[in-house]
């Protein structure tokens, strides 16, 4: 293979990371939020799916792209609502409510999203960053969606605040301490919902990137488990949200890989390429294991440090 | 009969499993020339997905204005055990004597584990290679020969491009996967000898992301005509029409999808096997157990030209497709080479359309980039 293959291989897993990337991070982020907060939402693969298509439902029909995200989120933020709701009932496991919420979400935007497949809504503007290059490939590798940046922006935002503000304090406490944050007054249930519906609102932002930018439209294979995917990225960026932009972005170059070593003319192994990300996953987390010390980072309240 | 298996479909029908076509398959006696008869449809993937599933669902809901025909179908059917069950649930309960599992994985081992159980009902299994002597006679498979529309996808794509790079986007190397490569880029390269397909296998029938992430690297190596064998194809046509490229259709018309971007596109027509093979049931004659066509069959159609196709291309096209329609023209003829340069079918040799060895191909002809 030459280096100019090399070259358009890397451009492409570039582009990839970002394009495949940001619902990862969007789920990931929102995830990291609420298991800040002590609890594991298993459901953001569900909230993933009925966001993506009520964005697209509704973009289609408003026929604005803004009132799509913004319904998307919402949407997000309502499924959510029920697992944090449903959970703060007495002896409720929130690993099995998770699953619950999954499947009742990627079931009711199948039902819904039936009349979805067939139009096409607007989409979600991009920015060109790749105008210095003369390279097609260049150029379209750094189309960037408006809402990566913001991802970014937030995951800053919220390293930021989980560290500096009182309410990334309040946050931590509730996920480290229950008994500690009861002692201070704080309601651990009203905090704990407010932080699953603030991360399905979050995640939700991912569902319109997927219908509404890319792929860009609505159909039953949309997700494939992007969401589930992104709830292990969370364990895997130690529960960081700038570690879980890197992990996003790794995740998203790895999807790449395949096609683009096969655009070139590497084929033959694309089984074992599609399966690269979840290899990745499997190498850095034994890599990364540790006999002496439990999952560092991670929230005590949660059920994988009790 | 397995009674115990417990489906979806058999719950929502339990209510209802007195109804008239379970009385009907009770007593086969009752059943003749114009017997009320109840058929079901298994479909992989969602029946309005633009595409495969589409295509069947649309001569389904012809089927289903017929008089004295029921239709069930049930979607979303993973090509595991769970077709075994929706299968056996549509007899059972429903009381279906023709089923239509359209799904490739369907065939072996799930619909002849299912026939062995029900040798009163007739499987018409869409895609599949029925043997003779090898599977039962209450079983058997219909297809088209939708190659040739690939290769007049091919003639009009070769003049279309101007890189002389064209791209295929296909789910998995199975025999009419390749063959549809093969015959695209047998297409285009009797336009120009120099021109290339690139193939790039998304390893599943719907992976969306994977697919825009195919469209969008093949865009980037400069090809600048894209097709597929996907399940739905609206994703790479979307996204190749984004990226400013142009498209050959696939399964059903996606013209209206981008306009400008779409040249021409391979459609089924179901409903012509479809009837073949209801028609035998109805009428107790023997099941067809091995039906094949092409364009002039009518099993298969072309989707009408774009804006973007030139004068010249719709002449080649044409011609082609009058020679096709005659019965006169035949893709694979020798001498072809594989893409190592072996020779896969010698000087002299023809393999007209209805040639079994084209039904087990497993080789990508010379001109394509990629490796099975």
């Amino acid at each position: 293979m030459s280096a100019q293959a090399w070259l358009d291989v890397l451009i492409a897993v570039i582009g990839g990371a970002v394009r495949v990337g940001t619902p990862f991070l969007f789920v990931s982020l929102g995830e990291c939020l609420t298991e800040k907060a002590g609890r594991i939402n298993l459901g953001l693969e569900g909230v993933l799916v009925l966001s993506a298509m009520s964005g697209f439902g509704a973009a289609w029909l408003s026929d604005s792209v803004w009132i799509g995200v913004l319904c998307a989120g919402l949407a997000g933020a309502a499924l959510a609502l029920v697992h944090g709701v449903a959970c703060s009932l007495p002896r409720v496991n929130d690993v099995a409510v998770g699953i619950g919420i999954m499947l009742l979400g990627t079931g009711l935007a199948f039902h819904l999203g039936k009349p979805l497949m067939e139009p096409q809504a607007p989409q979600i503007p991009s920015l060109a960053l790749g105008g210095w290059s003369n390279s097609a490939a260049v150029q379209a590798a750094l189309r960037i969606n408006v809402l990566f940046p913001l991802g970014v922006a937030l995951a800053a935002l919220l390293q930021w605040g989980f560290a500096n503000t009182r309410w990334g304090l309040l946050v931590r406490m509730v996920g480290d301490s229950a008994d500690a944050a009861r002692a201070l007054g704080t309601s651990v249930n009203g905090v704990r919902i407010a932080a699953t519906v603030a991360g399905g609102f979050i995640a939700g932002l991912g569902g319109a990137s997927l219908s509404l930018y890319y792929p860009g439209s609505w159909n039953e294979g949309l997700s494939s488990g992007q969401g589930l995917i992104a709830v292990a990225l969370v364990i895997f960026a130690r529960w960081s949200p700038l570690r879980c932009l890197a992990a996003a972005l790794l995740f998203g170059g790895a999807g790449a890989i395949g096609p683009a070593l096969q655009s070139v003319g590497v084929g033959g192994a694309y089984y074992l390429f599609n399966a690269l990300p979840y290899a990745l996953t499997l190498l850095i987390l034994v890599l990364s294991c540790s006999p002496t010390r439990s999952a560092r980072g991670a929230p005590l309240e949660l059920g994988v440090s009790r | 009969m397995v009674r115990n298996d417990w489906s979806r479909r058999r719950w929502i029908k339990s209510a209802t499993s007195l109804g008239a076509g379970a009385l009907v398959e009770g007593w086969p006696w009752l059943a003749h020339a114009d017997a009320p008869i109840t058929i079901g449809f298994l479909y992989v993937g969602a029946r309005d997905d633009y595409g495969y599933n589409q295509s069947h669902a649309e001569a389904a809901a012809v089927v289903r204005k017929m008089a004295g025909v029921k239709v069930v179908e049930e979607e979303n059917v993973p090509e595991t055990q769970a077709v075994q069950k929706s299968m056996q649930g549509m007899i059972s309960q429903d009381g279906a004597t023709l089923l239509f599992p359209t799904s490739f994985g369907y065939f072996d081992p799930h619909m002849l584990a299912v026939a062995a159980r029900n040798p009163d009902v007739r499987f018409a299994h869409c895609g599949g290679l029925w043997t003779e002597g090898k599977h039962p006679k209450n079983t058997g498979s219909f297809f088209g020969y939708i190659d040739e529309a690939q290769y007049l996808n091919g003639v009009i794509a070769g003049h279309a491009s101007k890189s002389h790079k064209l791209g295929f986007i296909a789910a998995k190397p199975i025999p009419q996967v390749l063959r549809n490569i093969n015959a695209f880029t047998l297409g285009a390269r009797a336009v120009d000898p120099k021109i290339t397909t690139t193939v790039i296998f998304t390893g599943d029938w719907s992976m969306p992301v994977k697919e825009a992430e195919a469209a969008n690297s093949l865009a980037d190596q400069g090809i600048d005509v894209f097709t597929m064998h996907v399940d739905g194809p609206k994703v790479i046509v979307e996204t190749a029409a984004k990226r400013g490229k142009m498209v050959c259709g696939y399964h059903a018309s996606q013209a209206r999808l981008a306009p400008q971007a779409y040249l021409t596109g391979a459609e089924w027509n179901w409903i012509t096997p479809y009837r073949i093979i209801i028609d035998a049931a109805r009428s107790g004659k023997p099941h067809p157990n091995f039906v094949r066509g092409g364009l002039k069959d009518a099993f298969v159609k072309t989707s009408a030209y774009g804006p973007a196709v030139a004068e010249a291309a719709r002449k080649h096209a044409d011609g082609v497709k009058a020679r096709m329609l005659a019965g006169k023209f035949d893709i694979f003829s020798g001498e072809i080479k594989d893409n190592n340069g072996k020779v896969v079918i010698p000087k002299g040799t023809t393999h007209q359309q209805t040639a079994i060895e084209l039904e087990s191909m497993n080789y990508l002809v010379e001109g394509v980039i990629g490796k099975i």
